[in-house]
């Protein structure tokens, strides 16, 4: 699996989705609490859905999807609504990225978990619920279609199907821009940051 | 488009550009870490040849892994200690404060804040970790951020965000005896769902929130993101600045007087418009309880646990997922579940009025047979302030056991978790599934007299007829 994380311009990815149905996925499933007793993130892609996986597997059910063989190198993840509550835990998208996670599309996102994986190179695309239901029922089909995610034209396509999807325009320029990454962006204003800083009652004791 | 509100006062106050891709720069007035989010921030600073552009807005404690049976250092996790180790080093490295344990001024980051004076009206407040909605309580915007822009905030104070849209939450009418702020904000979290939030600022106004004291409207911001909002807030008033007076980072002498009217000119205005409003009754609210897996999945105490044809059609999936994990039958009353583990404390009620409450409904009491009963102070401050009061003596008379502050149960970061299928009443904020340590435990969020209420007759119990009738 290669696994080179999100750099520079990003404009399109492929590969299989993985797919987990169900609303409110919350960040301590998708990365325990014990797992983030570290001073780095380096160990995290195993213990993805450490829990969900081991409940799973045990049962009669089969493989939780993170398991399933045809889904090992998978680069989309395919959910529902209000996917990665709860916690600020970047932990969460570094779990998922680190497995190789290079997309995710759902419903709709926490906001925090959103920006975490803005600031990973991660888009998260928000699709209406008939398309993601159709794209994860074509993903869990035996043949295991590959999907292309293309930012600049904002679509997702599989098996000669292309569906538009709807990216916010100044998240869509970071992306292709490269620019997803921002602290050179922040630290670059720093007359602006003085000059906001200044006029702060409460940093500069104007009311003393 | 909201106008005339508090968050657009402060926002305007904030902004320090507008970016390439339609995000704004915005200033964090007050920038606090702990040990678990910000090692690979500091990292990732050092990798990038960045120091910290404002320290004296950086403050740091440590609490999400704090044991709280003994603070000895070194701590017997090798991990744990790590951790503390490195945010020690961080924070010398970089002239950052840190209120680390003994220092008087150690606790939950949420907890600590407030009760130092550092929060105050009109700033904004970042920290990563998600119950930083918590400080909204002030007036202050107050937002939980991931590690990569806890980066950002230590290199440059600031942070690229998109505005949110400002939702009013009025709440009228009164509170009951023997139902809190916990029972307040668990209900308009069942009411509104767990996602309305995405994408606002809530707002929480109205006569019950005002007669709420700063520890209640902390409880109530602190679970604003349950809610799905990132920020929650409350206008500053004569409540606000009453407990802010004589903290020890308050402003003081003739710059008082100065903040007060400041801070005064921030609420939002009588004309402000809000994106959208919603109108709750707090009279009619009963002790809530929850009995699913997330923290909109409550009900009254004297209610049933609802069967799926009374739950919406979008959210049955989770209520069977519920149902099954929970281990609950529904259409029986969540009254009377016998529970494992009673956990007073979090950033959501390990205040001194919470531990309060809880010592009312204890006092006299026993913990019931088999049950595990701990209070946890949410800081060093509060601790003792407790024991000032005889708070830790009732509690040990009743068969609590009496911890050293920290994050404790709320997550599963420290000794503090449940075994197995154990069930435990928990004042903190998440009933998540493994949220408490064991994959497969389970917990029922309520209020810190409920908790009590629980340990002393061994099951959930409708705290308001324990107030009737003390024993
Ligand atoms: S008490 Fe719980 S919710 Fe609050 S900061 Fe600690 S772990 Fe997070």
């Amino acid at each position: 699996m290669d696994n080179i994380f999100p750099s520079g311009a990003i404009t399109k990815i492929s590969g299989k989705a993985v797919v987990l149905s169900g609303n409110d996925i919350d960040t301590d499933r998708i990365i325990p609490a014990r797992f983030l007793k570290c001073v780095s993130f380096d160990g995290l892609g195993a213990q993805v859905f450490a829990d969900d996986r081991k409940e799973l597997n045990k049962g009669a059910a089969g493989f939780h999807p993170f398991d399933q063989p045809e889904k090992q190198g998978a680069k989309f993840l395919f959910t529902n609504q209000n996917f990665g509550c709860g916690s600020s835990r970047e932990h969460a998208p570094q779990a998922l990225m680190r497995w190789g996670i290079r997309a995710v599309l759902a419903e709709s996102f926490a906001e925090i978990f959103f920006g975490n994986c803005l600031a990973l190179g991660i888009p998260c695309v928000q699709v209406k619920q008939t398309l993601i239901l159709e794209l994860q029922a074509l993903a869990n089909e035996a043949t295991n279609p590959n999907f292309v995610l293309d930012l600049a034209s904002s679509s997702i396509s599989s098996e000669g199907c292309s569906w538009a999807i709807e990216l916010e325009k100044g998240i869509q320029q970071m992306f292709l821009s490269g620019r997803w990454d921002g602290t050179a962006q922040l630290v670059a204003n720093n007359e602006a940051l003085n000059k906001t800083a200044a006029a702060l009652p409460y940093l500069n004791n104007l009311w003393a | 488009m909201s106008a005339g509100t508090l968050y657009d006062k402060v926002w305007q106050l904030h902004r320090v550009a507008e970016l390439a891709d339609g995000a704004t720069q915005l200033f964090i007035g007050l920038h606090l870490i702990h040990e678990v989010t910000s090692p690979q921030a500091f990292a990732a600073i050092r990798e990038l040849g960045l120091g910290v552009r404002h320290p004296e807005r950086t403050v740091a404690t440590v609490d999400h892994i704090v044991p709280t049976s003994s603070q000895a250092r070194p701590f017997s996790d090798p991990l744990a200690e790590a951790m503390l180790a490195t945010l020690e080093r961080n924070c010398s490295e970089n002239g950052i404060t840190l209120h680390g344990l003994g220092s008087g001024r150690q606790g939950i980051v949420h907890v600590i804040a407030p009760e130092l004076g550092l929060t105050q009206p009109g700033m904004t407040v970042a920290c990563g970790d998600s119950h930083t909605s918590t400080h909204g309580a002030f007036g202050a915007i107050a937002f939980g951020i991931g590690t990569s822009q806890v980066r950002d905030v230590l290199a440059c104070q600031s942070l690229a965000m998109a505005k949110l849209k400002v939702r009013r939450i009025w709440v009228d009418g009164a509170l009951q005896p023997g139902v809190y702020a916990k029972d307040l904000v668990l209900h308009i979290i069942r009411q509104m769902g767990v996602q309305k939030g995405v994408g606002y600022a809530h707002e929480f106004a109205g006569p019950a929130i005002a007669a709420l004291c700063m520890e209640e409207r902390m409880t109530i911001c602190n679970m604003a993101i349950e809610g799905g909002a990132r920020c929650g807030y409350v206008n500053p008033d004569a409540t606000t600045f009453s407990y802010l007076k004589n903290r020890e980072y308050a402003p003081k002498g003739e710059a008082w007087g100065k903040a007060v009217a400041w801070w005064s000119a921030l609420a939002s205005s009588s004309d402000a418009v809000f994106d959208d409003e919603v109108l709750i009754d707090a009279s009619s609210i009963a002790p809530t309880v929850t009995w699913g897996i997330t923290p909109g999945q409550g009900i009254g105490v004297d209610e049933m646990i609802p069967q799926l044809d009374q739950i919406p059609t979008a959210e049955r999936p989770l209520a069977e997922e519920a149902y099954r994990y929970m281990d609950l039958k529904p259409g029986s009353a969540i009254a009377g579940v016998a529970v494992d583990v009673c956990f007073i404390g979090s950033c959501t009620n390990g205040r001194i009025s919470d531990l309060r409450a809880a010592a009312a409904v204890a006092k006299g009491g026993k913990v019931a047979a088999g049950i595990k009963a701990f209070v946890v102070p949410g800081s060093e401050q509060v601790a003792k302030e407790a024991e000032a009061e005889g708070l830790d003596q009732l509690f040990r008379a009743a068969g609590f056991e009496w911890r050293e502050p920290g994050c404790s149960m709320c997550l599963a970061m420290n000794p503090d978790r449940l075994e197995g299928r154990e069930i435990s009443a928990s004042s903190s904020n998440r009933n998540f599934k493994g949220r408490q340590g064991s994959a497969t435990g389970r917990t029922l969020l309520m209020s810190p007299a409920m908790v009590a209420a629980a340990a002393i007759t061994g099951c959930v119990s409708d705290v308001r007829k324990m107030l009737n009738n003390p024993n």
